[in-house]
């Protein structure tokens, strides 16, 4: 038999109608990626076409939650990309030590340990306790991971290459106690990170900020969203402050290119122009 | 047929096959090539220069939404899957791993298929996974051409054994014959 390719009227139709029944918006993401998860996500569960799959969407929220994790993506480390990280204490960390009070957010943290990451770098740097860490995501189940601080010590080993890699200081087992299969990172380390709930392409600026990282996010909308949500961190930017994209990511082809300056080309780290 | 575009997928093995490819096509090749070559994470982009000195053609690693232009050899980034949209540009995601790979090269195909339909040709070289059957078999249920490289002249003989198993190839060929294949099909289309 041949392959019958669903179209993407019928995929538009059904991110219409989550859109309209939950306001989550995932018609400007990129069409490849959200027509691999929906096709997954209909053989999973056994429906026979989309429209079959859209009326249960509308019909069973259980479902639909389910549907809206199979189309955020939460893959994430601790200290992804070392060189990034590096960087950040290279580049970065001397722009964040002549502010008084530092205020980060990290966009799209998923399960949180980026800002984990982020939180060891900077008790690393004594810059810790004048900073408050905004950690949001529009997945709730993930950012109740997150705030838990509890994973898996299959990544241990990985994760603790990754930290020494990035220019660690300390034993990287010092930031977390075992617990069976588990890992829980230090209270300590948790005091400063506020984590709320923020959906990039419905919500608007809740704060203005020293840093955003906001890293292998973007790269799941298409060229417009990525622009407007380039305008959102803009707009949460203070003068001089500074924006970190992941390592594929660019600003080159966005309208506020010119109003940054790069601090690291390869690592994607631009600074905002005063 | 007017073929517009080309997929390889490749694993163990790989370097010295792309090498036989990249060098060996002349540089009025003009339909675009997409290669997801499984390396590790980490890999750097030095191997991708190497090809790129020795080749006709320009070869560079796959830009987020970068528009897929003829004359280009595209090569997935390291611990990125690689998918290709309706426009014929590429998007990049770090979803799970795929077979145990990122990239993945079903992924690559699949999206590939979906967006050239019968107007791709999808290539599966040597390799010790099963990565790749079912995104050749998608390309053929779209109408694609398939071709894949005899088992007798891989370094690994399991990808393209794999993927034999799965379809009906169009073309079990040599890397020597592929890249004659490619060549007599480029000047068709001219
Ligand atoms: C692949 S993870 C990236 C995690 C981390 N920043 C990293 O680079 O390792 C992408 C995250 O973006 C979140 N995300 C996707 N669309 C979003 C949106 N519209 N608003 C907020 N978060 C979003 C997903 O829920 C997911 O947790």
């Amino acid at each position: 038999m041949r392959y019958k390719d669903t179209s993407d009227l019928e995929i538009s139709l059904l991110l219409e109608a989550i859109y309209r029944k939950y306001g989550y918006d995932f018609r400007e993401y990129s069409q490849a990626h959200i027509r691999r998860r929906i096709m997954n996500r209909m053989s999973a569960s056994g429906f026979e076409d989309v429209s079959q799959m859209q009326s249960k969407v509308l019909n069973d929220e259980a479902f639909a939650s389910e549907l809206l994790q199979n189309l955020s993506i939460t893959v994430t480390e601790m200290f992804r990309d070392p060189v990034f990280y590096r960087s950040l204490r290279e580049n970065v960390i001397p722009v964040l030590k002549t502010y008084p009070f530092i205020k980060i957010w990290h966009a799209g943290c998923a399960t949180g340990e980026e800002a984990y990451s982020m939180a060891i770098l900077l008790q690393e740097e004594g810059l810790y306790d004048r900073t408050t860490i905004y950690a949001t995501d529009f997945n709730q189940m993930a950012l109740n991971r997150a705030k838990d601080g509890i994973f898996s010590n299959k990544m241990i080993k990985e994760y603790t290459s990754n930290y020494q890699l990035s220019g660690g200081k300390e034993s990287f087992s010092c930031y977390y106690t075992s617990n069976y299969d588990n890992v829980i990172m230090n209270q300590s380390l948790k005091k400063n990170i506020v984590w709320a709930n923020h959906n990039l392409v419905t919500d608007s600026v809740f704060a203005e900020v020293n840093l955003i990282l906001c890293r292998n996010v973007l790269i799941y909308f298409d060229k417009n969203l990525q622009n407007k949500v380039q305008t959102l961190f803009y707009n949460s930017l203070i003068n001089g402050g500074v924006l970190c994209l992941g390592s594929k990511e660019s600003l080159r082809f966005s309208d506020l290119y010119e109003q940054y300056i790069e601090l690291d080309t390869k690592q994607r780290i631009f600074k905002k122009k005063y | 047929m007017h073929y517009e575009a080309i997929v390889i997928g490749v694993s163990s093995g790989g370097m010295n096959a792309l090498k036989i490819i990249s060098s060996a096509l002349p540089g009025d090749f003009n339909i675009p090539i997409i290669i997801v070559q499984h390396l590790s994470a980490h890999s750097d982009s030095h191997w991708i220069n190497l090809l790129n000195e020795k080749s006709h053609l320009d070869v560079k690693e796959a830009d987020e939404k970068e528009k897929i232009e003829k004359g280009n050899i595209y090569i997935a980034p390291p611990n990125y899957h690689l998918l290709i949209e309706k426009d014929k540009t590429f998007s990049l995601t770090i979803d799970e791993r795929v077979n145990f790979a990122r990239p993945s090269i079903d992924v690559l195909f699949e999206s590939a298929a979906e967006a050239y339909t019968n107007k791709l040709i999808g290539i599966v070289l040597t390799g010790s996974n099963s990565d790749g059957t079912k995104g050749i078999k998608r390309i053929k249920d779209c109408g694609g051409l398939a071709i894949i490289q005899d088992p007798k002249t891989a370094d690994s003989e399991y990808m393209p054994k794999s993927a034999i198993a799965a379809i009906v190839p169009d073309y079990i060929l040599s890397l020597e014959d592929i890249v004659a294949l490619l060549i007599q099909i480029n000047q068709q289309k001219r």
